[in-house]
């Protein structure tokens, strides 16, 4: 049940991508590009899904436990430190530069968009790199058991 | 614009459901990288990605549409210099669009929406600078 229930929510997460126009780089990149021919639609996709998972996350966090798994997984780091504003900056260029994000990437690929696929493997050397040679000890998965609290 | 908010909707609905059911946070780039490097341990983030797969076929059937068939040897290179950036800087800052952008905002972390004003900017400013080039 707990993999059908990933399953489904990547199924409904990659329809989101492609009707909001997220799979499109050159529409991410009309709206990064501040100009004449600026494209402001997809404050639109990003403030629909917050709100939506802002309410929703307040809804689920009244229960003790998810529905298939023992316990909630947030994450717990709260510090703001150098690694998360260089990190952000880096992706930031990155996503800039290309128009590419990670999950319109992954739709991408498997909708056979040959930009996405040579864009994720460009994007597997840069995982591998950090974590190779740049990862904290500990750095693996920041995010340990605990309970709801949204 | 009726679909950029349909959209919008089903990402938030997707990211509800796998805190639902599962009580995960849906950030791509960490679930991307737990599927492509430890598999073994834990199989739903490869489960989760290839439903991304199946949703977007889906939704390609619902718009009567396909992603384009060809990429410029231009748009290749960005392309390679963008994938690179964008897979170093989400794991190095915890996350990307999804999880800090979508995930993180609506648990009102501050690392996150410090993450995604950075992300934001930083993105904005690139591209137009590109444009310009």
């Amino acid at each position: 049940m707990s993999h059908f229930s990933a399953l489904l929510a990547g199924i409904i997460f990659g329809m989101g991508l492609v009707l909001a126009g997220m799979t499109d780089p050159d529409k991410v990149l009309a709206f990064l590009t501040l100009n004449q021919y600026w494209d402001p639609s997809l404050i639109f996709v990003l403030g629909t899904a917050l709100i939506v998972t802002f309410v929703g996350y307040r809804l689920v966090g009244m229960r003790a436990t998810p529905l298939f798994d023992g316990e909630f997984h947030a994450p717990l780091a709260t510090t703001i430190d150098t690694r998360l504003l260089a990190g952000a900056s880096i992706f930031g260029v990155g996503w800039g530069v290309a128009g590419f994000c990670p999950g319109p990437a992954l739709v991408g690929l498997m909708t056979f968009d040959p930009r996405a696929a040579v864009f994720l493997i460009a994007f597997t050397l840069g995982v591998l790199v950090y974590e190779r040679w740049f990862s904290l000890p500990s750095g693996l998965e920041r995010s340990k058991p605990r309970t709801a609290d949204g | 614009m009726v679909m950029t908010i349909i959209g919008g909707g089903l990402i938030g609905l997707a990211a509800v459901w796998l805190f639902l059911s599962l009580g995960r946070v849906a950030g791509i780039s960490g679930i991307a990288a737990n599927a492509l490097l430890r598999s073994r341990q834990n199989l739903w983030p490869l489960l989760f990605v290839i439903g991304l797969g199946i949703g977007g076929w889906i939704a390609y059937g619902i718009l009567g549409a396909r992603p384009v068939e060809s990429v410029s040897f231009e748009q290749s290179l960005g392309l390679i210099v963008g994938g690179l950036l964008v897979g170093f800087g989400t794991r190095m800052g915890s996350g990307c669009t999804s999880g800090h952008g979508v995930c993180g905002m609506a648990r009102l972390s501050k690392r996150s929406l410090v993450a995604t004003v950075n992300f934001l900017a930083v993105g904005m400013l690139t591209a137009t600078v590109m444009g310009l080039l």
